[in-house]
């Protein structure tokens, strides 16, 4: 995409998903928009830290489910507004995010993913024995009865997730262009070199899982309007982490759009399997796209398209 | 007179039970030309990587220009004005060549993106031979190349300090004079080089002053003459 075009091109986008809520009655396409909405979300927070940094976080239903309980806790105490909460959660889950940093990121690798993987234990068994939130048996949730401009609520939470997952791209896609993303990437590439380089490998790295367990938390904090009803085992499902890797695997992680374009593939085929086929078989279509995807291409769709058109200029 | 640029007082740096560096003290001049040899395994790249900050040492201190810089990491370090290239060229693989160059001009230089560093990158490859290769992938480049970028990423540094581990390894003659040549016109320009080398040919007529590690003991330094006339330093190469 042309750089001038991103811009004018996301505004667009989110006055298009407003029009839509105007004109669409079924409720049901903003029911399964917003849960592939909220994908593109995750799998571009997950790409901040592990496609551009390439450290992977195995934890990403963590800091989900931090920001979603996040707001459980604000409506119960204070019944605050959305904006609020999302602001909130994206704060928290941040914080997380940089705690994990400093006691993860002198590991490398697999360590690092089990790290991660560990936390979303501890952070899950934490929410489990807190009562206040529900604990182990969840808890209710009401949505505001009324919302300005729209005719329902889904519709509206439709449309806040646009806008977060435009944001979202936003701050990968600057990050990606600027001297961060740069940093990051040789980081990625080879930490040792890095530092001797002049990159403050450990600094950046911090903000990178910084960032990224923000966009996670932000991504959580409507969810419980949108369930009404949120339980430790749902928040904390295992598919979110997976499902936060797949994608950008899938898309490819080199640059901001392969996780958009692997959210919106394997959240549509989700949605559209759920309902036409069964509920239960939304994990496997993901495992066996990342086979695929992991053998075939590599670098995800958006790096096969790109080296088919390198290929095609050459001849 | 002024402070040597580089004091090396007491290194000391141990794996387990094994001595890589025993109490190594080297000073190096501002400006100066300064040969590190000795043989495979006798702590020369140890002593780099305490220089540059990517081991911390188990003793002794490193003084550059004056101040201590023993506990600084490394990217600091590189701030300050000392640059390395590696032994095994580590170039930033999913990078372009000019990408990689631009790492060290915005992180160590300080340059910001803009024509600058375009000017300054340009110029930098077309020193040490790459310019054609500019917007290649750096993971396609053959092994020269690859040590020709090490040492173009290192000057993207701006060095004070240059650090050269083997750059010339695997290198043709006509190659390794071009190297030496790069190396000589920096050393004109007032960067101090460390040449770090298995070739003699080039340390010998590279530098000013050599030392000779051995099972991490500085066992000789001096005018690379005396070096050769050293029976020490034949011993460790050669044997009794």
């Amino acid at each position: 995409m042309a750089a001038k075009a991103f811009w004018p091109v996301a505004i667009a986008l989110i006055l298009a998903a407003i029009g839509l809520t105007q004109l669409l009655a079924n409720e049901y396409y903003f029911f399964a928009a917003y849960v592939v909405l909220q994908f593109v979300v995750l799998a571009t927070a997950w790409n901040i830290l592990g496609g551009y940094t390439g450290y992977v976080n195995f934890g990403s239903a963590a800091f989900f489910a931090v920001g979603a309980y996040c707001s459980v806790a604000l409506i119960k105490a204070f019944d605050a507004p959305l904006p609020v909460l999302i602001l909130a959660a994206g704060a928290v889950s941040g914080l997380i995010g940089l705690a994990t940093g400093y006691l993860t990121l002198r590991l490398k690798g697999v360590y690092f993913a089990i790290a991660t993987l560990a936390l979303a234990i501890v952070l899950e068994t934490f929410i489990t024995n807190w009562d206040f939130v529900g604990g182990a048996s969840g808890t209710f949730v009401l949505r505001p009865k009324e919302v300005w401009l729209f005719d329902s609520y889904i519709k509206f939470l439709f449309a806040v997730m646009m806008v977060l997952a435009v944001a979202a791209v936003g701050i990968a896609r600057s990050i990606e262009r600027s001297k961060l993303g740069r940093g990051l990437a040789a980081i990625r590439d080879d930490e040792v070199a890095a530092e001797c380089m002049g990159v403050p490998t450990l600094r950046l790295k911090l903000l990178a899982t910084t960032i990224s367990g923000t966009l996670m938390g932000v991504a959580g904090a409507p969810y419980p309007y949108y369930v009404t009803y949120l339980d430790p085992l749902s928040a904390f499902n295992l598919s979110y982490a997976v499902n936060a890797i797949a994608m950008p695997m899938i898309g490819g992680t080199m640059t901001w759009l392969g996780p958009v374009v692997g959210a919106l593939l394997l959240g549509t085929a989700q949605q559209v399997a759920t309902v036409t086929i069964s509920s239960e078989l939304n994990l496997l279509i993901v495992g066996v796209m990342l086979v695929g995807f992991v053998i075939l291409a590599p670098e995800g769709i958006v790096g096969l398209v790109r080296k088919t058109i390198r290929r095609g200029r050459r001849r | 007179m002024n402070p040597p640029l580089l004091q090396i007082q007491d290194m000391t740096k141990r794996f387990g039970g094994f001595t890589a560096l025993d109490q190594v003290t080297i000073e190096i001049a501002r400006g100066a030309r300064f040969g590190l040899i000795g043989p495979n395994g006798s702590g020369k790249t140890t002593l780099i990587n305490c220089v540059s900050g990517v081991l911390a040492p188990d003793g002794g201190t490193i003084r550059f220009d004056g101040t201590d810089i023993t506990t600084l990491k490394a990217h600091r370090r590189t701030r300050l004005g000392i640059a390395r290239g590696f032994q095994i060229p580590k170039p930033f693989a999913s990078m372009t060549v000019r990408e990689n160059l631009a790492v060290p001009l915005e992180y160590a230089a300080g340059a910001r993106i803009g024509p600058g560093i375009e000017d300054e990158v340009g110029e930098i490859l077309a020193m040490v031979g790459l310019e054609e290769k500019a917007e290649a992938n750096a993971a396609g480049l053959t092994q020269i190349e690859m040590r020709k970028l090490e040492l173009a990423r290192a000057l993207a540094a701006k060095p004070v300090l240059l650090i050269s581990d083997e750059a010339m390894a695997g290198l043709s003659s006509t190659e390794v004079d071009d190297i030496l040549a790069i190396l000589l016109i920096l050393n004109e320009r007032g960067i101090t080089v460390i040449m770090i080398e298995h070739i003699m040919r080039a340390v010998m007529r590279f530098s000013e002053r050599i030392a000779v590690l051995d099972a991490g003991r500085k066992i000789a330094e001096g005018t690379p003459e005396e070096i050769l006339r050293d029976a020490g330093v034949e011993r460790a190469y050669l044997g009794e």
